[in-house]
C-alpha cells in the first residue's frame, strides 16, 4: 500500500520519508532561526502585504494564462494553456522565490547573500532582488553553465553580483551548490543562503514551495475563470522543481492529474531524471531521488538544459511520486528541442529549454486526452538565454539568408 | 572507545599506502586514527580532503575496500580507529550491515560528517547493537540547546568544531573555543572533547588544551603533509604537533 499523501513537513522537516536535515552541524543554528523567521513572516500580514505589492509593482504579477491557440490546433488534441511565467520580471519563476527570501534576509538581519545557480536564472533572479535590496549577491556557477549559459552570466555581471566560477565536477549545477553551501557554512553568521529550488535542508523545500505557490493559486483561478473548470492536468518541468511545486500545489486536493516532466538527455545513459533513474539518498541536506551508484558516489548527468542538469530533486516531489498524488516522467533533449522550435513557429515565443521539456509532454497528454480535454503547462521562463545551446547544437538558423559579412567588419573594426 | 588523553588523532584518507601512513602517524605519537571514507560531494570538506576524497575515487576506492584498508591498518597499529564520511555513503551501505562490517574491521567509533543527531535514530541504534560509538560535533554557532543535545548524544568523544567553516588548515582558531569548551562539558562531563578543522600547528593543539579541550584532530594539514613528503614527513610532522602533548603533560 502507498504511504499517504502530506504537504506538510513533519516536526523533522520530512514529506513522508524525504526531506530532513543532512548537514554539517555549523548550519544547523542558522536553518532554526530560518525556519522561526518563515513562520513569523508567513503569519505576519505586513510580510504578505509587501510580497503584493512587490509581486504587482516590481515582478509583473500576476502572469497571465494563455491559450496556446495554434500549438493546440496542430497537435489536434486536448485546449493547452500555458502560464506565462516566462513573462515574470527576469525572464522566469525563480523572481518570485527570490523577492521572498531577500525580504526573509532583511527580517534576519543579514546583508550577504550567496545562491547557486544553473541556468542563470535563479542567478539573475538573485543579483537582481540584492540590488532592488541594498544586499550583495554572490553566485556560484559552474564553468560549463557559464559557457553554455552566456547571457545571464553578463547580466548577473550588470546588476551588480558578483560571479563565482566553479571548476570542480561537471561545472554544472550540482557543484555550484556543493560551493555555494561550503561558502555559507564558513559566513552563515552573515549571510543567507538563498537557495533556488525546492530543494536542500528543511525548511528550504517549504519555503520555496510556498514563495512559488503563488503560481499555482493564480493559475487556477484563472483558470477557472476563463473556462470554468479545472485542467485534466497539470504538467511542468522538473529539475530541483520549484515551478513544478509552486504549480503542482493549489491543485494538490482537486481531481487534476499532476505530471512532472524530468530530464531524459539523450535517452539512454547520459540524463538528470533523479526519480525516473535514481535512488533514496541524501544530496545537498535532505534525503530524496538521487543520481548515485551503489555506494552513494553522485553520478555525472546530462541534460541540454542547465536548469535540469541535476543529480538531486526536491523531496517533497519524491514524496508526491511515492504517493503516487503526481507523475514523474522523461522528455528528451531531441523531443524539448522540438516543442522549443514548435512554440517558437505556432505561438511566437521562445521558451527556456526547461520549458520546453513541459511542452513537449504536455502536447503527449493532449493528444491522449483529446479535444474535450484541457491541460495547463507550467512556461516558466522564457528562451533568450538557450539561443546559444540551440545554434551550437544545430547551426544558425538564419545562415542562408545572412548578407556577405565582409562591409561590416569593416565598420566594426 | 578508550580514547587515551590527551589525544592527537590524525586523519588519513583510505588508500592502498593508508596502512603504511597510519603507522607513521603513530610511530609519531598518534593516539587515534581517522580513517576518511571518500564520497563524492563532500561538503562539510575544504579543497585538500576534497581532493584527497577525489584521488581516493579515482583510484577505485568503495566503501567496502575502505573497511578492508581498515582491517589493514587495525592490524599495524594499536590505536583506536574511527571511520569518518557522509551519509549518503552510508545509507547506500545500509546502516546496519555498515556499522557491522566496520566493527569487525576494527572501528571502535564513528562520525558521519552530515548526520546530525536529529537524523541519526537509525544510526545509533545500528552503532551500539555493534559496540560502535557514534560521534556527534559540536559548532561555536551552535545554541546552548543544541550543544545540550548533541554532547548527551554523543559517544566516546563530542567533536568541537574549531573553526566556522570547511575543513582545511588556517592560521587561528575560533575565539569563542574556551566557551565552547565550558558548555560542552557542562552538557557531558565525563565525555572527553576533542576540538578539529582548521588545526595545523603545535601551538593549535596546545590553546585547545589551554582552553580546555581533551585533544585535537588534525586532517587537511596531515594530508597537505603526506602531499608533500609521504609518511616520513608525516611522521616528523607528527613528532613535533606531539611536542604539543607533552607539554601539556609536565
Amino acid at each position: 500500500m502507498r504511504p499517504a499523501v502530506t504537504h506538510r513537513p513533519d516536526a523533522r522537516g520530512r514529506f513522508g520519508a524525504f526531506g530532513g536535515r543532512f548537514v554539517p552541524e555549523t548550519v544547523m543554528a542558522a536553518l532554526d532561526e530560518l525556519e522561526a523567521a518563515v513562520e513569523e513572516a508567513f503569519a505576519d500580514p505586513t510580510f504578505a502585504a509587501e510580497m503584493e505589492a512587490l509581486h504587482r509593482d516590481y515582478v509583473g504579477r500576476q502572469t497571465p494564462l494563455y491559450l496556446a491557440e495554434r500549438l493546440t490546433e496542430d497537435v489536434g488534441g486536448a485546449q493547452i494553456w500555458l502560464k506565462r511565467e516566462d513573462l515574470a520580471h527576469t525572464g522566469a519563476h525563480k523572481i518570485n522565490n527570490a523577492v521572498g527570501q531577500a525580504l526573509l534576509a532583511r527580517r534576519l538581519g543579514k546583508r550577504r547573500i550567496v545562491a547557486e545557480t544553473g541556468a542563470g536564472q535563479h542567478g539573475v533572479a538573485t543579483a537582481t532582488v540584492c540590488a532592488r535590496f541594498g544586499l550583495e549577491a554572490v553566485v556560484y556557477m559552474g564553468e560549463e553553465d557559464m559557457r553554455r549559459q552566456r547571457p545571464n552570466v553578463v547580466r548577473m555581471g550588470l546588476l551588480g553580483a558578483t560571479l563565482m566560477p566553479v571548476t570542480a565536477g561537471a561545472g554544472t549545477l550540482k557543484d555550484a551548490m556543493n560551493e555555494a553551501i561550503r561558502d555559507w557554512i564558513a559566513s552563515v553568521e552573515t549571510t543567507h543562503y538563498l537557495i533556488g529550488s525546492a530543494a536542500g535542508p528543511h525548511p528550504y523545500p517549504y519555503l520555496v514551495r510556498e514563495l512559488q505557490a503563488v503560481i499555482g493559486h493564480e493559475a487556477r483561478a484563472q483558470m477557472l475563470e476563463r473556462t470554468g473548470r479545472l485542467p485534466d492536468a497539470v504538467v511542468a518541468c522538473v529539475g530541483g522543481g520549484s515551478n513544478a511545486i509552486g504549480l503542482f500545489h493549489p491543485f494538490r486536493d482537486d481531481d487534476v492529474r499532476l505530471v512532472g516532466v524530468e530530464a531524459g538527455g539523450d535517452g539512454a545513459a547520459l540524463h538528470a531524471a533523479s526519480i525516473g533513474g535514481g535512488r533514496v539518498s541524501v544530496l545537498h541536506g535532505s534525503r530524496s531521488y538521487v543520481l548515485a551508484d551503489e555506494h552513494g558516489q553522485v553520478e555525472e548527468t546530462h541534460s541540454i538544459s542547465a536548469g535540469l542538469d541535476y543529480p538531486g530533486v526536491g523531496p517533497e516531489h519524491a514524496h508526491l511520486h511515492e504517493t503516487g498524488r503526481a507523475e514523474y516522467v522523461p522528455e528528451s533533449d531531441d523531443d524539448a528541442l522540438r516543442a522549443f522550435h514548435r512554440l517558437c513557429l505556432l505561438e511566437g515565443i521562445i521558451p527556456a529549454l526547461e520549458s520546453s521539456h513541459a511542452i513537449a509532454r504536455a502536447e503527449r497528454v493532449a493528444r491522449e486526452l483529446g479535444p474535450d480535454g484541457v491541460v495547463l503547462v507550467g512556461l516558466s521562463g522564457r528562451g533568450d538565454k538557450d539561443v546559444g545551446s540551440v545554434i551550437e547544437r544545430e547551426g544558425h538558423p538564419l545562415r542562408a539568408v545572412e548578407p556577405n559579412p565582409e562591409p561590416e567588419r569593416e565598420v566594426v573594426q | 572507545m578508550k580514547l587515551r588523553t590527551p589525544a592527537l588523532i590524525l586523519y588519513v584518507m583510505a588508500s592502498d599506502d593508508a596502512p603504511e601512513l597510519a603507522e607513521a602517524a603513530v610511530r609519531g605519537g598518534a593516539t587515534a586514527l581517522e580513517l576518511g571514507i571518500p564520497y563524492s560531494d563532500p561538503l562539510a570538506d575544504g579543497p585538500t580532503i576534497q581532493r584527497a576524497a577525489q584521488r581516493s575515487l579515482d583510484a577505485g576506492m568503495t566503501p567496502r575496500r575502505a573497511l578492508e584498508v581498515l582491517a589493514e591498518i587495525d592490524a599495524r597499529v594499536d590505536v583506536p580507529l574511527i571511520p569518518m564520511t557522509y551519509g549518503a555513503v552510508v545509507e547506500a551501505y545500509g546502516a546496519e550491515a555498515f556499522c557491522r562490517d566496520a566493527a569487525a574491521a576494527g572501528a571502535e567509533a564513528l562520525i558521519v560528517a552530515d548526520v546530525p543527531p536529529e537524523e541519526s535514530g537509525e544510526l545509533r541504534s545500528a552503532a551500539t547493537a555493534v559496540g560502535i560509538d557514534l560521534v556527534h560535533l559540536v559548532a561555536p554557532t551552535s545554541r546552548p540547546e543544541r550543544i545540550s543535545v548533541a554532547a548527551a548524544a554523543s559517544r566516546g568523544f563530542v567533536y568541537l568544531v574549531a573553526a566556522v567553516g570547511t575543513t582545511g588548515a588556517r592560521d587561528t582558531l575560533d575565539e569563542r573555543m574556551a566557551g565552547l569548551v565550558e558548555q560542552t562539558r557542562a552538557a557531558a562531563p565525563d565525555t572527553p572533547l576533542i576540538a578539529g578543522f582548521g588545526i595545523s600547528r603545535p601551538e593549535h593543539v596546545a590553546a585547545l588544551l589551554e582552553a580546555g579541550a581533551d585533544g585535537a584532530i588534525v586532517a587537511s594539514a596531515a594530508l597537505d603533509v603526506v602531499e608533500r613528503g609521504g609518511p616520513e614527513a608525516l611522521e616528523a610532522y607528527v613528532r613535533e604537533l606531539a611536542t604539543a602533548l607533552r607539554t601539556r603533560v609536565a
